[in-house]
């Protein structure tokens, strides 16, 4: 059945969405780390 | 109490006189009003059987339009002659400025209401099939409802960027229940379908609703300006 | 403490890969919808878990109100952060499953509804928080969480009432639900709440370094770089030389 396609859509969304979200934490983890270091230099 | 009406009343009665010697503003909402309208009637253009069924949502779409032009210049005067300083550390009760804006907004919005609606009834020919002395509470309630909360987020913006767009992004999800009432409550009295009640006490309720919070909230609000 | 969420990380990514083979090989086949169905492992404990993330933020909203307390603040932030992550994702799967089940997109389904205007008012949050400058940011951003707060049974029963003069089909469906699924659902559930704990503590403790570093900022632009020992061009560390008349006798301070 072709709805199949959406179970997997439905899925695959989900752990982009939060993907994404942890991505941007991680970018925002790193900048951040890089601002201290020059801060305390 | 009596001190708080009557800073309210002459607060209000000093913005009436201030809007009525300069009639710039008022006179640019009433045109950009009216050019709402005409453009809703160019855009949407039904037979006279479709035309009740979607007015109801024009006009307060239009009407929300119109009120987000009045809103965004409420505080315009207060900062640029920095009198929410001398508010603040005036002993005054901070409602009673809220209270007074509040006011003026609902009179200027009406007015601008007032304009409209005859337009779109010229325009789209509408005649009520229900009963049409309901549309004044719904007219006078849904103005209360956009008013009293777009004035407090007039307050809450002030010292955002980008200070017009942010009035409308705060305003319009919180109003949603709302807009919904208004507009169901139009297109059943316009289209005669059914009892409006349930959606004018829900407005009511709206109303009572947050215009409590906004009076238990605003002093907050102006003490962090 | 920092050894723990390397640990809890790994726990909560095993759970999450339990669950999520029980949600497509273990849970009973629904009779009407088919596997699509399965959505509902996902869709569910993601709109659970979204909204006792917004209640958490009410709270700490309150909280902050009251007592003024920095930390209830940072709390909010992160519960609205994360909260609307996971209502991004309900409102997501939510049209996925509707459109094989029902062929459309999307119905003024009460609970989905619901969930897209509170993702709304919970994304005028986050502007707010972005685009407000002043250090009132969190009083104000507070007080919108109440008034949010205060909308949202006023928006549900906006639509129950709308829906039951235009009926619309339900998402999701109501009625009893089969134990198996049941406990599916549960443990896609208590996965998804480890999952958000998890990215909650990382969001806090990349707020928490946020502020740290935007204070060591502050400050020192307020003192000048004479707190690391650096000299912008020109700048002398001694004050400058006067045209005062000197006595050749007495020393001079001041460079040349």
């Amino acid at each position: 059945m072709n709805s199949i396609k959406f179970l997997y859509a439905a899925y695959i969304a989900t752990w982009l969405i939060h993907g994404f979200y942890l991505g941007t934490l991680l970018r925002r983890y790193s900048r951040l780390r890089q601002q201290k270091k020059e801060l305390g230099k | 109490m009596s001190s708080l009406r009557s800073i309210t009343l002459a607060t209000l009665a000093k913005d009436i006189r201030l809007e009525w010697r300069s009639k710039d503003a008022i006179n640019s909402m009433l045109f950009f009003s009216l050019l709402v309208v005409v453009i809703f009637s160019f855009s949407f253009d039904p037979n006279a059987e479709e035309s009740r069924q979607i007015a109801g949502g024009l006009i307060w779409v239009a009407f929300l339009f119109a009120a987000i032009v009045a809103l965004n210049q409420t505080w315009a005067r207060e900062l640029r002659n920095q009198v929410l300083d001398a508010y603040r550390v005036s002993p005054a009760p901070a409602n009673a400025l809220f209270m007074a804006k509040v006011l003026g907004n609902f009179i200027l919005v009406s007015l601008l209401e007032a304009l409209m609606a005859p337009l779109f009834m010229i325009f789209y020919n509408l005649r009520a099939l229900g009963p049409a002395w309901q549309l004044i509470p719904v007219a006078l309630l849904g103005t209360w409802a956009l008013v009293v909360n777009g004035t407090f987020f007039a307050a809450m913006s002030l010292r955002t960027r980008s200070r017009e767009i942010m009035l409308p992004l705060l305003l319009f999800p919180i109003s949603i229940p709302a807009v919904q009432s208004m507009v169901e409550a139009t297109r059943i009295i316009l289209t005669g379908d059914g009892a409006a009640r349930f959606w004018i006490v829900l407005l009511l309720t709206y109303d009572v609703v947050f215009t409590t919070a906004c009076l238990a909230l605003f002093e907050t609000v102006l003490q962090a300006e | 403490m920092k050894r723990a969420f390397p640990i809890l990380a790994i726990l909560t990514a095993l759970l999450l890969a339990y669950a999520f083979y029980e949600a497509m090989w273990v849970a009973p086949m629904e009779r009407t919808m088919g596997d699509v169905q399965r959505i509902f492992y996902y869709h569910v404990p993601s709109a659970w878990t979204a909204f006792l993330l917004f209640f958490v933020n009410l709270i700490a909203s309150v909280i902050y109100l009251i007592r003024r307390n920095a930390k209830a603040d940072a709390i909010a932030v992160v519960s609205a952060e994360v909260g609307v992550v996971f209502c991004t994702v309900v409102l997501v799967t939510g049209p996925i499953w509707a459109r094989p089940v029902w062929g459309i997109w999307w119905t003024w389904d009460i609970r989905l509804t619901t969930t897209l205007v509170l993702w709304l008012i919970y994304v005028s949050y986050l502007v707010l928080r972005r685009f407000s400058d002043s250090s009132q940011t969190p009083k104000l951003a507070a007080v919108l969480a109440i008034f949010g707060a205060l909308d949202v049974p006023l928006v549900y029963f906006s639509i129950w009432f709308f829906r039951t003069q235009h009926p619309q089909p339900v998402i999701g469906g109501g009625g009893s639900i089969d134990p198996r699924m049941l406990h599916v659902l549960l443990l896609n559930w208590l996965a998804f709440s480890c999952f958000a704990l998890l990215v909650c503590w990382a969001r806090y403790r990349l707020e928490l370094l946020e502020r740290e570093v935007e204070d060591a900022q502050s400050l020192e632009s307020l003192v000048g770089d004479n707190r690391l020992g650096v000299k912008r061009p020109g700048e002398h560390s001694l004050p400058l030389k006067t045209n005062l008349p000197l006595d050749k006798n007495t020393s001079r301070t001041g460079t040349q």
